[in-house]
C-alpha cells in the first residue's frame, strides 16, 4: 500500500493536499473507500487497511482518502460541513478514477450518487451525534459538570460544540443530524450479520479481526467482479 | 438459571470489551466495570449504553447514568432488568 497526496478542492477556491492510502496497479476495478467517522475512524482504521490488502490480492485497486479535518489532514475540522465532505468524496472518486465506492459506518453518509456503492453497517448522522453527546455528558459528569442532551444540542446548533475532542460547527451539526445513508438500486448494504461476529466499532479499543476482513473483502470482490 | 437479560448483557460486554468467547461467563455481581477496566472510557461507556438500548430494546435517560450504575456487573444488570420490566 502506498500513501499519496491528492489535491482536495477547498470551498473558497484553491486546493489542500490531503493524504490517501492506496493500492493502485492501474487495474480495471477501482474501489474508493469512505472511512468511518470520528472515534469509529480510529477503531476501524487498521481493519480497513486489512480489507484493502485482501482486495489488492484479489485484483482490485483501492483508495482510502482522508477527509479534510480528519486523520492526517491539516485542515481545521471546525470549518468543515458534511455537504463539503460529500463534494470532496465525489471529487476523490473522480481523481482516483473509482468505479465503485465502499462507505464504512458514518462514511455511508457521504457516498456519491453516481457510482455503485456498498454500505458496510451504515448509521444515521443523528445516531453518531447522540453517542458523542452522551460521551461528553459522561465525561463532564466525572468533572462535576451537569449537562443534558437537549441543552448541549441547543448549544451545538447555536454556536457549535466540541464532542469527544472534535470541534464541530453549528452548520455541521444542523446538516449532520439530518443525514441518513442514501438508498437506491445502486446501493448494496452489507450488514454485520453478513460479515460475522461483533462489529469492531463497538470495541472500547481499536482491534482487527482476520475472519471479518476476509468476509468483507470476499463480499466486495464477488460483487465487484461478477 | 440466568435470565435472558443477563445473557444479552454478557454478550454486549463481550463485544464492547473484545473479550474471548465465554470470558464474560466468569463475571459475578461484584465484578467491577467503570473504574476497574481501563478501556471503558466515556466514549466506550456511551457506546455500551447505546448498544444496550438497541439490543435490550430500552431507552436510557442520561440522568439515569451515574457512577454507581457502572460500578459493578451486578448494578448494571439490575438496572437493565428493571428497565426491561418497564420501571
Amino acid at each position: 500500500m502506498t500513501p499519496v497526496c491528492w489535491p482536495c478542492p477547498l470551498p473558497g477556491g484553491g486546493t489542500s493536499d490531503e493524504y490517501a492510502l492506496t493500492c493502485d496497479r492501474d487495474r480495471s476495478h477501482r474501489l474508493l473507500i469512505v472511512p468511518a467517522l470520528f472515534d469509529e475512524a480510529n477503531r476501524l482504521r487498521r481493519q480497513t487497511a486489512e480489507v484493502m490488502r485482501r482486495l489488492d490480492g484479489a485484483g482490485i485497486d483501492c483508495f482510502l482518502p482522508d477527509l479534510p479535518g480528519c486523520n492526517e489532514s491539516l485542515q481545521p475540522l471546525e470549518v468543515q460541513t458534511p455537504e463539503d465532505w460529500q463534494d470532496y468524496v465525489s471529487f476523490a472518486a473522480m481523481h482516483f478514477g473509482a468505479t465503485h465506492v465502499l462507505g464504512i459506518r458514518g462514511g455511508c453518509l457521504l457516498t456519491p450518487a453516481k457510482l455503485t456503492c456498498w454500505h458496510y453497517a451504515p448509521v444515521k448522522g443523528s445516531s453518531i451525534l447522540r453517542q458523542m453527546v452522551r460521551a461528553r455528558i459522561l465525561a463532564s459528569r466525572e468533572a462535576g459538570i451537569d449537562e443534558t442532551q437537549q441543552g448541549l444540542m441547543e448549544q451545538a446548533l447555536e454556536q457549535g460544540i466540541e464532542l469527544a475532542g472534535h470541534r464541530l460547527s453549528a452548520d455541521f451539526i444542523a446538516q449532520f443530524q439530518a443525514l441518513a445513508p442514501r438508498d437506491g438500486d445502486d446501493v448494496w448494504e452489507i450488514g454485520q450479520d453478513m460479515v460475522g461476529g461483533a462489529g469492531l466499532w463497538l470495541r472500547a479499543e481499536p482491534d482487527e479481526n482476520r475472519e471479518q476482513a476476509d468476509a468483507l473483502a470476499a463480499i466486495l470482490s464477488i460483487g465487484l467482479t461478477s | 438459571m440466568t435470565s435472558d437479560t443477563d445473557q444479552l448483557l454478557r454478550r454486549i460486554l463481550t463485544d464492547v470489551l473484545g473479550l474471548r468467547q465465554g470470558q464474560a461467563d466468569d463475571f459475578t455481581a461484584e465484578t467491577g466495570l467503570f473504574g476497574h477496566l481501563p478501556e471503558l472510557d466515556s466514549m466506550a461507556v456511551a457506546g455500551l449504553l447505546t448498544e444496550m438500548e438497541d439490543r435490550l430494546d430500552i431507552i436510557i435517560e442520561d440522568d439515569e447514568i451515574d457512577g454507581e450504575l457502572l460500578e459493578s456487573y451486578g448494578s448494571l444488570l439490575a438496572f437493565a432488568e428493571a428497565k426491561r420490566n418497564g420501571s
